[in-house]
């Protein structure tokens, strides 16, 4: 068990990664009840926004001046994509049956992919993405927190903070809750529902923008597939966490994050057990975590906030 | 409430979706029209074209459709126009099952040259077999894919009499790696992570017994899933091992992550790999220097064989967008022979191509010989390529270095 420590804090770090991601489907889901499957292309494009913006700057510039113009380039592009695709996708079918929109959403996502693989220069192969130099931390003899890591154990926080702030404070933030209850009411009350739910979507691509560029600071490559993982594993993330509660989001993805880690390390280690341990089974037990809290637990760990909605 | 249900059906489908992650699109080369009196005769492809392994595809794609053009140019066989038909399997067994389906639905195809994977081969090879069409394939290195599935046992038995190869099975590469791994770079303790894949986990097995056979000692086993991108677990538990080098069965995307991330931990040793690991994708893709690493690939480096010159003259003349990669020239020397096969069956049938050209080509494919881009061409009774070179190639500031070059003594 001497590498438990090690081992935690990357299933820590994967799981803000997730949790950043899932934002974006646990917000929209609250609001509309979509099931938006191109988000993870949305993170994938806010990871080229943000390469984008680093090949503009000029070269030799400072990681630490660049990080947060490649943040707000790659948060342009994610958020200008996702409400084009509010806009001209999603909308029209506002009043649909439900499986229209989500099968729109698979639709986009692999439309999404073959434009930036078809249109990106050189995006057929992983673009090399700068990443963070440097060291290590060491915490202690069995702890080493590599630099990409601390940046999205101090940034998920940061954004989960500035977020629940948002939401329980501002008046932009209260809407969004009243739409999330009663969308017809809150029309009637006065609040411009289709805003709200253009602000949902760019909050939630915005948010998949920094997982992007946390991610690319850890890889040190982007490339146009990664966004399809990502976001099956960021959806089930919100949808462990509760779907339409932000925090169960980020709660989902943690919990994710270390199953995976510490199914990887420990589950070969139980006796008779060697056979279903290690990287080939970690999916495997992240789901089965995944099935047995849905049961116990139907509203997932934290719960649906708009579950006495029907 | 309804939309509870909806919500059960779509982790259910994100579930099952998990393993079947390709989407793309179709990228159809059927070349320019041509209604002059010659017989057409079509060479199909089947590679990659799309995708994270495209690169490799694309090479493949281009070296076949520059042989074909080459032996237009220069009439290599009188009375007949050859062209490509690219079909694109994503590295998806079962779009390259449909694919071998198509080619063998058109009557102008004669052979085909492909796949890239081990796993594909396995879904094409019965479609090919029956329907009589000849196949080359420029990079499977699955043993069983041409002696048999108790090759291990020393049982081998030819199981498609169409399928041919130019390139060297992970028999050879394999051992290759283990002797070197032991006997040159002097590591004895080596932990083996594999992609789960036909080529990647053969290629581990066979590695992990040569090493053991040489006296090498496995510190650990792991396997990664293809298409995540996050082995930090793996990493760390390879750091833990202290192992002092690391065996990767699979291909760049994978394994260029996963060498970065073992450095990342601190543990600096080299990770090495088979072919499918040779590719300049794999540096870029492990961001950090990975210096050291450490890959095999089949055939001496082509860039260094007198042989290859005029074919990287050509390619280059040719103006194609994507570079020739790692498999390029063994693709060539594939379309080349059957560019042969079909130029001494044409030549035995009064310079017409015979009703039964397919099947005529299919036996005149084992007579094939030829002094092709990576050296000497001919296929032994198996269909295997009787090329056993093989080269080391090591990373060293940022660019593949062959380091070892032999030919494979068992």
């Amino acid at each position: 068990m001497h590498e438990l420590p090690q081992q935690l804090a990357n299933g820590l770090a994967l799981g803000a990664l997730y949790g950043l991601i899932a934002i974006g489907y646990t917000m929209v889901y609250g609001i509309v009840q979509l099931i938006n499957f191109a988000h993870g292309e949305i993170f994938m494009i806010g990871g080229f926004g943000a390469l984008t913006a680093y090949i503009a700057l000029p070269s030799g510039t400072s990681l630490l001046v660049a990080i947060p113009l490649m943040i707000v380039g790659g948060a342009i592009t994610s958020v200008a994509v996702a409400t084009a695709a509010e806009r001209f996708a999603y909308r029209p079918l506002r009043n649909a049956p439900r499986l229209a929109p989500l099968i729109t959403a698979i639709g986009l996502s692999i439309v999404l992919q073959q434009l930036v693989w078809g249109l990106y220069p050189d995006a057929k192969k992983p673009r090399s993405f700068p990443e963070i130099q440097g060291e290590s931390f060491k915490i202690f003899d069995n702890l080493y927190l590599q630099r990409a890591d601390a940046f999205v154990l101090v940034l998920a926080p940061l954004c989960m903070l500035a977020l629940g702030l948002f939401v329980a404070k501002s008046r932009s933030g209260r809407a969004m809750q009243a739409t999330a209850q009663d969308p017809d009411t809150a029309k009637l009350m006065g609040i411009n529902t289709d805003r709200i739910i253009v602000m949902a979507f760019a909050i939630g691509a915005a948010f998949a923008a920094v997982a992007a560029v946390a991610y690319g600071l850890d890889k040190g490559q982007i490339n146009f597939e990664m966004g399809f993982i990502l976001g099956l594993k960021a959806f089930t993330a919100a949808v462990l966490g509760g779907i339409g509660n932000i925090y169960g989001a980020m709660v989902g993805g943690v919990v994710l994050g270390l199953a995976e880690s510490l199914s990887i390390a420990y589950i070969e280690e139980i006796p008779g057990m060697q056979q279903l341990g290690g990287g080939a089974w970690a999916n495997v037990w992240a789901f089965v975590l995944l099935i047995v809290v849905l049961l116990v637990r139907p509203q997932g760990l934290l719960g649906e906030r708009v579950a006495d909605r029907a | 409430m309804r939309h509870r249900s909806l919500l059960i059906l779509t982790t259910a489908l994100t579930t099952g979706a998990l393993t079947l992650t390709a989407c793309g699109s179709r990228d159809d080369n059927k070349g320019e029209g041509d209604s002059s009196k010659k017989t057409t005769v079509v060479i199909g492809v089947d590679a990659p074209l799309t995708g994270s392994l495209s690169a490799l595809g694309q090479g493949i794609k281009n070296s076949v459709d520059l042989a074909a053009k080459t032996a237009n140019k220069n009439n290599e066989v009188p009375g007949i126009e050859f062209k490509i038909e690219a079909l694109d399997d994503q590295a998806v067994p079962a779009s390259g099952q449909a694919n071998a389906a198509k080619l063998v639905g058109n009557k102008d195809v004669i052979g085909a040259v492909g796949p890239l994977n081990s796993g594909v081969a396995q879904s094409m090879q019965g479609v090919f077999d029956k329907a009589g069409v000849v196949q080359v394939s420029p990079a499977n290195t699955n043993p069983a894919l041409s002696q048999g599935d108790n090759w291990g046992k020393g049982e081998l038995k030819r199981p498609f009499k169409t399928y041919f190869r130019t390139a060297a099975t992970d028999v050879v590469q394999g051992k290759f790696a283990a002797q070197y791994l032991y006997n040159d770079a002097k590591k004895r303790k080596v932990y083996v992570v594999d992609d789960k894949q036909t080529y990647g986990a053969g290629l581990a097995a066979i590695f992990s017994a040569e090493f053991k056979r040489l006296g090498g000692k496995i510190a650990g086993t792991d396997h990664v899933t293809v298409k995540e991108t996050d082995f930090s677990s793996t990493a760390d538990k390879v750091k833990s091992s202290k192992a002092d080098s690391v065996y990767f069965g699979g291909q760049y995307p994978e394994g260029g992550l996963l060498s970065d991330q073992i450095k990342k931990t601190g543990a600096k040793i080299p990770t090495m790999g088979g072919d499918g690991i040779y590719d300049p994708a794999f540096i870029s893709a492990s961001g950090v220097a990975n210096d050291g690493d450490l890959a095999t690939s089949i055939g001496y480096p082509v860039e260094k064989l007198a042989t290859a010159k005029t074919f990287i003259a050509d390619y280059k003349a040719a103006g194609y967008k994507d570079p020739y990669a790692a498999y390029g020239g063994y693709s060539y020397d594939a379309g080349w022979a059957i560019i042969q096969a079909v130029k001494s069956v044409v030549a035995a049938n009064d310079g017409k191509l015979p009703a039964d050209a397919r099947a005529k080509v299919v036996e005149a494919m084992s007579k094939v010989s030829f002094d092709g881009v990576t050296g000497k061409v001919a296929f032994d009774k198996y269909g295997d390529t009787t090329n056993k070179q093989l080269t080391v190639y090591k990373v060293e500031g940022k660019v593949w270095k062959d380091v070892k070059s032999d030919t494979f003594k068992d």
